[in-house]
């Protein structure tokens, strides 16, 4: 039998989730307390579902590696977090929702998830607010939506542009209530080692406690990933610097398969590139496109200041190449055209690689002060970092590496093709398809966490109530902590001369270079090889000082480092596979006559779902075929 | 620019630290202050000594990992900064930059610069938070809120728990990361239920912790990263003695 059953319920689609959900068994509140869950990551996603988790009774162990639970990645979503309440009364609907994500991803998303995560959208904005989030009001106190990317209504619920953090707030107090409550144990500065799979089934996981370097041993009933994406492999990203795709890694190697892993998200907005000792981009938040106007000038290596180039001499090249949504297409339609732009000469700045965001039109129209109220924190940023204000002088933005719609491969009720271990949030793969839409990422990984999982896995969990506690003296136990053991002497005793920042840093070129933006053969095969001696150069002269019995953060970027060598070979296998265009996965031999992406979709509606084929192979390629039953596939035009 | 860094190096909780001394050159203006110890600890993993470890983790200001007292000030000298968002545009040629650890005996020093701070986490478990289950509440627009609320809840769970109050303040008091908690839950309908309930316990963990009193000196407005106002300690107090009186 095929492990990419999809498990996908029949019926039309807006019933499927509902009957789904009637045909789940259920744990009763007496044996919950017997049944132990571990939880990794604390984002959106691990917070929601730890905290719902032990609101239903559960035993629920938590980890993270920050030094709490509040500072995971979530943390730094700007822009906001979208749901079909149509409180704009503009015609919006979970349909809508549903196919607006459905497009934006490019067709390559399945129908039935993407339905769901809109469904329970308008649940997600409830609980949030009744925990306290404080989303954007009117005067009259209702709660005020805006518009994003890709769309053509306001359905965006945003906190200034700090949606994330006050999201993050609201669900780590959440965590907190339950850990105060004793249902949720929490382990913070803890690292995933690796997961421990006994008779098949996810049981555990073993991980380095990394202010004294213990190795710890946990166990549990099933296993729940929340780890976030990879999108640091390209070391310049968007993301926290210590954010990692270790955990998924370890995942794969384990026998999940991990799908479309060349589904890479490459933001618009960022601030450029600085200097050589850049170590991170700072995103500039998708809704200062709601008022922000994209433009080069009309002249190839204008050097003069943007307030000095007249009007008619301005290229505002999103409104000219795509009328119907101006500045506010997909992210990796804007992101393609900025590029498109520089690479012809266009770009501006000291390196010619950025564009103008302009708020000039709008201060003028609406006054200062409204544009202050809407995104007054990401003027300040952008103003600390580059020493110019946004009010007197257009940002100057480039696309940098965001989000991963690739991720550990899921059936319907978001379990792994390891039973029991469940992947939710960025973690999977499953709602964005081929390109995800602005403020789809926080309404997704919530949905996942607080109103999916947790009817989900307890259907899991019905068969699980008479297995007792999982002892973590098993073998397999004892493997996975000689393993990680002996992986961290390797480390310290290879004694070289480079630092793991450095490996990174020259990994991330080549993932930036090859299998970025846009991506053909010849660049992807030579990725490959490139990707083969540096991983060869790593083991022999990487330098990580100190010892494993401390913290040591060198050991810990190391350990990430190592795993980034592996998984970039495993996108630009994918990325290879897929000789389409499609969303973010731009190939060079697959496009329009206008430059656009062509999809192919005979040959490539598919999900190409990776399994681990033993170290120094290549990886077996399954597809699960995509089915449209709902949807008409179409050329995804936003002219 | 060259720089002359004297850094508090400490092994772990239990050794004595003290000051060394480094001399980093080529730093560029636009530089990050983090970026220039990266640089730093590049350096000396090359010439074979122990990096610098300090906390961080976004870079950009909004997940409160990091925090160096700089200079005598936590998170530097500029206004409404983290660490991470300090540039070293901000320094000279030729300066001496000198960095702690947050100084409280409530966050003992873990490593070098890095401090634990879990403290503030069990000050939250113990009431930073509204009492609903997933899947309880209503329509997110049945309880209308007044805009000014809203934005007072904003601006107050914008902190970022990063613990320059406490690191500010002579009493390495917590006070105004307890006040931004009430302040924030006690501006929803939903929050107030358990507001009074809610300021007492925080407040008796915050004191089991350790954490000084608050003399209002305002050290912590100066420094906190979100300008947070001191005057969220106005409204804990009074809450704070009126629910006492009623005891």
């Amino acid at each position: 039998m095929s492990k990419l059953d999809a498990k996908i319920p029949e019926g039309p689609l807006a019933d499927k989730w509902t009957n789904h959900k009637a045909k789940l068994h259920l744990v009763n509140p007496a044996n919950r307390k017997k049944i132990d869950i571990i939880v990794v990551g604390t984002g959106l996603a691990g917070s929601s579902a730890a905290s719902t988790l032990g609101e239903l009774g559960y035993n629920v162990k938590v980890f993270c590696y920050q030094d709490s639970p509040r500072r995971a990645h979530s943390v730094a979503a700007q822009g906001g977090i979208n749901a079909a309440k149509n409180y704009k009364n503009d015609n919006d609907s979970v349909y809508r929702l549903f196919y607006d994500m459905i497009k934006g991803g490019d067709y390559r998303a399945r129908e039935a998830n993407v339905y769901r995560a809109a469904e329970v959208s308008n649940l997600v904005i409830d609980h949030y607010t009744a925990l306290g989030v404080p989303f954007a009001r009117d005067y009259g106190g209702y709660i005020d939506n805006r518009s994003f990317g890709g769309v053509q209504v306001s359905r965006t619920f945003y906190a200034k542009g700090q949606t994330g953090q006050q999201c993050m707030i609201g669900a780590y107090s959440a965590l907190s209530r339950q850990i105060s409550k004793g249902t949720v144990t929490m382990y913070p500065r803890r690292e995933m080692m690796d997961l421990v799979v006994i008779d098949g089934k996810a049981r555990g996981i073993v991980v380095r406690n990394l202010i004294t370097g213990e190795i710890e041993r946990h166990s549990a009933h099933a296993v729940v990933l929340a780890t976030g994406g990879y999108g640091t492999i390209y070391y310049l990203s968007t993301l926290a610097l210590n954010s990692n795709g270790s955990a998924a890694w370890k995942a794969f190697k384990k026998g999940a398969y991990f799908a479309n892993p060349s589904f890479v998200q490459i933001h618009p907005t960022s601030i450029p590139v600085l200097n050589d000792h850049q170590c991170k981009l700072t995103l500039m938040s998708e809704s200062l496109r709601n008022d922000g106007r994209v433009w080069v000038p009309k002249q190839k290596g204008d050097t003069r200041k943007p307030n000095d180039i007249p009007e008619d001499e301005r290229d505002y090249y999103l409104e000219r190449r795509y009328p119907a949504f101006g500045n506010l297409v997909p992210r990796d339609v804007a992101s393609r055209a900025a590029k498109e732009r520089c690479d012809a000469g266009y770009g501006v700045g000291p390196t010619g690689l950025s564009v103008y965001l302009d708020f000039k039109d709008a201060i003028n129209k609406k006054g200062r002060q409204v544009i202050e109220d809407s995104y007054g924190n990401l003027f300040d940023m952008y103003h600390k970092i580059t020493g110019e204000s946004p009010y007197e002088t257009p940002m100057r933005i480039y696309p940098a590496g965001h989000y991963t719609m690739g991720g550990l491969w899921i059936d319907y009720n978001l379990m792994t093709t390891v039973p029991g271990l469940f992947a939710i949030g960025e973690a999977n793969f499953s709602d964005h398809g081929a390109n995800r839409l602005g403020a789809s990422s926080l309404m997704q990984t919530s949905g996942d966490g607080y109103f999916i999982l947790p009817y989900t896995i307890a259907d899991y969990l019905a068969d699980e109530i008479k297995t007792p506690k999982i002892a973590t003296n098993l073998p397999q136990f004892d493997e996975a902590e000689k393993n990680a053991r002996e992986r961290i002497n390797k480390f310290l005793s290879i004694n070289g001369t480079e630092t793991a920042t450095s490996f990174h840093k020259r990994l991330g070129k080549i993932m930036w270079d090859y299998c970025g933006m846009v991506r053909n053969e010849e660049g992807l095969k030579k990725a490959l090889t490139l990707i083969n001696e540096l991983k060869e150069e790593f083991w022999k002269n990487l330098k990580v000082p100190g010892t494993g019995e401390e913290l040591n953060q060198e050991l810990e970027k190391a350990g990430r480092v190592a795993d980034f060598m592996e998984l970039g070979k495993l996108l630009v296998y994918d990325a290879l596979n897929r000789k389409e265009s499609c969303g973010a996965h731009f190939r060079e031999e697959s496009q329009t006559d206008t430059g656009e992406a062509k999809r192919n979709d005979e040959q490539y509606s598919y999900v190409a779902a990776w399994e681990f084929n033993g170290d120094g192979n290549e990886p077996q390629l399954h597809k699960e075929e995509l089915k449209f039953e709902f949807v008409k596939l179409q050329e995804r035009s936003y002219k | 620019m060259n720089i002359k860094l004297k850094i508090w190096r400490q092994k772990n909780a239990k050794s004595k630290g003290r000051f060394e001394t480094y001399q980093l050159n080529d730093v560029a203006e636009d530089m990050s202050f983090l970026e220039m110890l990266d640089y730093l600890n590049g350096t000396l993993i090359k010439n074979g000594k122990e990096p610098v470890a300090f906390d961080h983790d976004c870079r950009e200001g909004i997940c409160g990992s990091c925090g160096i007292y700089i200079n005598g000030r936590p998170h530097g000298n500029d206004h409404r900064t983290t660490t991470c968002e300090l540039r070293m545009r901000l320094f000279k040629d030729g300066d001496t930059v000198t960095l702690e650890p947050w100084r409280s005996a409530s966050f003992p020093v873990v490593k070098d610069l890095v401090v634990d701070r879990s403290a503030f986490d069990k000050i939250t478990n113990a009431g930073g938070y509204i009492s609903v289950n997933a899947g309880a509440a209503q329509d997110a627009n049945a309880i209308p809120v007044p805009k000014h609320n809203a934005d007072v809840a904003f601006d107050t769970a914008s902190c970022v728990g990063c613990g320059a109050c406490v690191a500010a303040c002579k009493n390495a008091s917590a006070m105004l990361f307890v006040a931004a908690k009430v302040t924030h839950l006690a501006q929803f309908p939903q929050g107030r239920i358990e507001a009074v309930e809610r300021i007492k316990s925080m407040v008796a963990k915050m004191d089991e912790l350790g954490f000084g009193s608050c003399t209002n000196t305002r050290a912590c407005e100066a420094e906190c990263p979100k300008g947070i106002s001191i005057s969220t300690i106005a409204k804990l107090n009074r809450e704070f003695i009126s629910a006492k009186i009623k005891d």
